[in-house]
Order: C-alpha cells, then structure tokens, then sequence
C-alpha cells in the first residue's frame, strides 16, 4: 500500500468535499435531521427551509429562478432524466435528438438506449481543438429533431463548448438544448436566460460538494415538460420522488454558492499554475502535445500526450502522482480514450496521454513536483522506448507496417 | 491494479536495456507489436558460433507489465542455446511475473519478440550460406 499521501491532479474525477460545505451539512446529519416534506412540525419546516436555501443557491449560480432546480442522485440521473424524460414527453411530435461524439458515457449510454427505443441519434463529430462544428450542428437538424444535448466542459480534455451559439440556433430551430455542465459550475460564467439553455445537468462532487447529489435545471418559461423516470410521492414537482436527502442538497447549494463567488479568483490562480506547469513540461521534453484547445478550455486540466511513451507505464513511473490516463491499458476495454479518437488524436498518441486535472485545493509546490516527476519518468522511459529510438533516428513509426495484435 | 513484487522490480531496475547492431550477422532482431495497440518489444539476441544466446537486449514502448515482460525475457535469454529458446512459452513468463488476466497478452507479445528475433538470427544465416 502507498505509504506517502499522492498528490492528487485527477479534479475532474472528483474533488473533495470543501470543508466549509461539510460544516454546513452537518447539523442536517445530525440535530435538524427532519425529513423536508413533513409539513407538521418544526423537524421538517427547518430541513425543508434548508433545502430551499440551497435551491436558491443553485438557481443564483444558473441566473435561474429556484422553481425551475430538481434535486438528483447526480449529474448521470440528471442526464438520464433530461434526454429520457423530454424524449418520451415529446415522443408524438419529435423523434430526433443531437448530441456529440465526445459526451459523457451517461449521455452517449441514454442516447443508445433511446435509440433502441425507437429514436433517432445524430452524434456530431468534434474539430481536432475538441469542439463542435456550428455549421455541422444547424445541418444536423431535421423538422423532427426535438432536443440538442451538448455538454458545457469535456471531462477529458477541458474544452468549452460555445454555449450560446448552439443555444441560439436551438431556439430558432425550435428545439430543446440541454447541456451537461457538471464540469463547468464555477469555471466559467452561466447563464440559462443569455444562453437560452432549457435543460442543464450538475453535480456536486465535481465541485467540492458531496457525492450523491446532483440537480437538473428545468426552464418554466417557455415551460419544458418532462416524463419522471422515478414515480412516488410526488416530491420535486413530480419530476423525481423520493425524499430528498436534506444534508447533500445543503452541501451541493452551498457548493454551488462557493464555486461562483470564488470562480474569477480560482480561474487566475489555476491559469498561472497551469502555464507554469506547461512551460516546465515543454522546456524539458519535446514532443508532448497537448490534446484540445487551450484557449477555449477550464483552467484545471490538462491533457498531454507524452509521444513514445505508452500512458500506463508512465503511471507506474509517478506514483506520486494521483491522475488519469487516456490509455487504454488503464481502463479493463483495452481500448484507448473515445474522447481522444474523436478528436483526431491517432492511437498511438492517444496510448501516451495523461489527464492533469487540479482545482481548489492544489499548491503551486504540488504542481511542481509533479512537473518534476513526469518529466523524470518520461525521460527514463523513452531512453527504453524503441519508437524514440526509431525517432531519434529519423523513422517515422506511422511508415512502419506494424503487425497489430 | 496491484503488481507482484517481481513485476515491479523489473519495471524498476530493468535488465538489459539497450540496443545491439542490427547489421550484426550475429545479432537477431524481432520488432512486435504496435504503437497503436500501445505494445512495441524489439528484442535482439547476439549469439555465439555455437548457437548460444551471449547477449540480449529490449526496448519496450508498452505498460509496466509489457516492460517488465521483456526485460525478464532478456534475463532468461543469456546463456540458452537457440534450440532452449524456442521452447520458453508466455505462461512461465505469466507465471514468473504474476501478471493479471488482461495482461496475459504482454507474456504472448514477448514469446513472440523470442521467435522474431530468433527467425531473424536464422534467417541472416541462411542468406550468408548462399
């Protein structure tokens, strides 16, 4: 077992709970541990008070209004609830949906599902910078298509998608346009009314809230209707029953409250300890590349391909260092990252990428020693890397016929 | 995913990294694999007149375990006469290693850099005799 903490750079894995959050969760743990929808007595008054607090507390990060925030398990049943839920309620009048070949599994997995079900998917490609095409999106538009979901902030790669462009051409197409934005709350500025988004999917251990809780934005105006996924009580304006879990959704409000409040400060600090980061990797090693743009992206990730040097060996050569791999020998499917190949990254390269992700809690000493670390172990391992070899040597490994296996 | 003691020992302190003269009439090399599989072993054996392994060296593009794989092949390799090289099948590399079931295909590619490198010493032979 490891016997020294590791640095973690995998945030948009998760992020841990900040622990002003879980200060306020607490008390809802413990004392004013009411259910919310007892409506007689004082228990269920204070934890019901609580939960509206934090519902406005969301809606404030969205510019939304609190009437329009349904509480979740997660940003995955928010997705789930967003897609399922407006392709059945509208099922009679529109059966296509548009979404990316670079979404979460959560929204390319319920766009599978739905098209087993009798709906049509388009998934539009992405540009080799990680983001789509406007031109391809208004071409992909049928008079059937109902909802556009594309998410805000790839997980993999950073990347921003242009929110009110594809927001805009929505409403002229007449179409729902839900975004998955469990990586962007607190990392770039929201607004559902500016950027005519109907549907919108959070999460709050994505952002230093609790894990287990999540919200999905439903717009009122024009109103969005929804069929529920989960029947019960009827909580949650018949969107989703079940009683809510009152210290998670305190957790995720006052998350969200943080995040935004401190967004602009946290977006110069990580800019700076990202290109001090990048100017150490570059000064020491040639051919890393980063994959996805770096404009256009949070200031929390990075995404490298190392050239030469296959993902997983790096990861055992920094185990120091708690992050990701595109790799596939990471992952059990032996396939490399969808994410990457849908962004033009050949496998090779896609078979030597790491994804840094860091936030809140990272240290520019951290972010040092892991730039010491990489560029250590990526040093070692190319010296016994045979492509860098061939390399050095002027080969091109792509004018090799390799035999696959 | 947790490795066995022997497998991150190699991955470590690997043996024999390094290249030999590929134009050596002594020296055979097997290159197998693919970088976009992302496994590449090149193996090359130097072997004496009398058909013993004097030397051998890898460079491996590929997880720890592909790493580890070829550099224990290497250790095997030094002092087996071709005939005892043959004859080194990917479970004993498996085994020694304790690698876990989706790595099994790492002891497979370096049975296979054995064979290729092998073919190649024995090839250059035959086109010598010519």
């Amino acid at each position: 077992m490891e016997t020294t903490r590791q640095i973690y750079l995998d945030y948009q894995a998760t992020t841990p709970c900040d622990p002003r959050v879980l200060e306020k969760m607490i008390p809802f743990f413990k004392e004013d541990f009411g259910n919310p929808h007892s409506r007689n007595h004082s228990y269920g008054w204070k934890a019901e008070e609580a939960v509206e607090t934090a519902r406005a507390q969301i809606a404030r990060v969205l510019k939304a209004d609190p009437r329009e925030i349904i509480f979740t398990s997660g940003a995955t049943e928010a997705n789930n609830l967003a897609l399922k839920g407006a392709a059945y309620f509208y099922r009679d009048q529109k059966t296509h949906l548009i979404t990316t070949l670079t979404e979460h599994k959560c929204v390319l997995d319920t766009c599978r599902y739905l098209e087993q079900n009798g709906f049509q998917i388009t998934y539009l490609p992405v540009l080799s910078n990680g983001l789509i095409d406007l031109e391809v999106l208004e071409r992909a538009f049928t008079p059937q298509t109902g909802l556009v979901s594309i998410m805000a902030v790839n997980n993999e790669v950073g990347v921003i998608q242009p929110l009110s462009e594809i927001g805009a051409l929505c409403r002229l197409k007449g179409a729902l346009f839900h975004t998955d934005a469990a990586q962007a709350v607190g990392k770039i500025p929201l607004d559902v009314n500016a950027m005519n988004i109907d549907l919108l999917s959070l999460s709050g251990h994505k952002i230093y809230g609790p894990k287990g809780v999540g919200a999905l934005y439903v717009r009122r105006k024009p109103r969005v209707r929804l069929e529920a996924l989960i029947h019960g009580g009827g909580q949650e304006r018949g969107f989703r029953s079940g009683t809510l879990p009152t210290p998670l959704c305190v957790g995720l409000g006052e998350a969200c409250f943080i995040a935004e409040q401190e967004r602009e400060g946290e977006t110069e600090r990580l800019n700076e300890l990202r290109n001090r980061f990048l100017e150490k990797i570059h000064s020491s090693l040639a051919d890393v590349y980063l994959n996805g743009d770096l404009e256009k992206r949070i200031p929390g990730n990075l995404n490298l391909s190392f050239a030469y040097v296959e993902g997983e060996g790096l990861m055992m050569g920094i185990k120091n260092l708690a992050l990701s791999s595109g790799s596939a020998c990471t992952s059990e499917s032996l396939e490399p990252s969808y994410v990457l190949r849908a962004l033009g990254v050949t496998e090779d390269l896609a078979h030597t990428s790491l994804r840094i992700g860091f936030g809140r809690f990272t240290t520019q000493a951290e972010m040092d020693e892991a730039a010491e670390s990489i560029i250590k172990a990526v040093t070692r391992l190319r010296e016994m890397s045979p492509l860098w070899e061939m390399a050095q040597m002027g080969v091109d490994i792509k004018s090799v016929t390799w035999a696959g296996h | 995913m947790s490795y066995s003691k022997q497998l991150i020992d190699h991955y470590e302190n690997p043996r024999n990294v390094g290249s030999l003269d590929p134009k050596d009439m002594n020296v055979g090399t097997g290159l197998v694999g693919a970088p976009a599989c992302g496994d590449v072993m090149k193996l090359q054996i130097r072997v004496t007149d009398d058909g013993v392994i004097a030397d051998a060296k890898f460079k491996t593009f590929g997880c720890g375990s592909a790493i580890a794989s070829s550099s224990y092949v290497t250790e095997l390799l030094c002092g087996m006469t071709l005939t005892e090289a043959t004859s080194i099948k990917n479970n004993a590399i498996a085994q020694h290693l304790a690698l876990p079931p989706v790595k099994i295909h790492c002891s497979v590619l370096a049975e296979d850099a054995i064979k290729a490198a092998i073919q190649d010493y024995q090839n250059k032979q035959v086109e010598s005799q010519r």
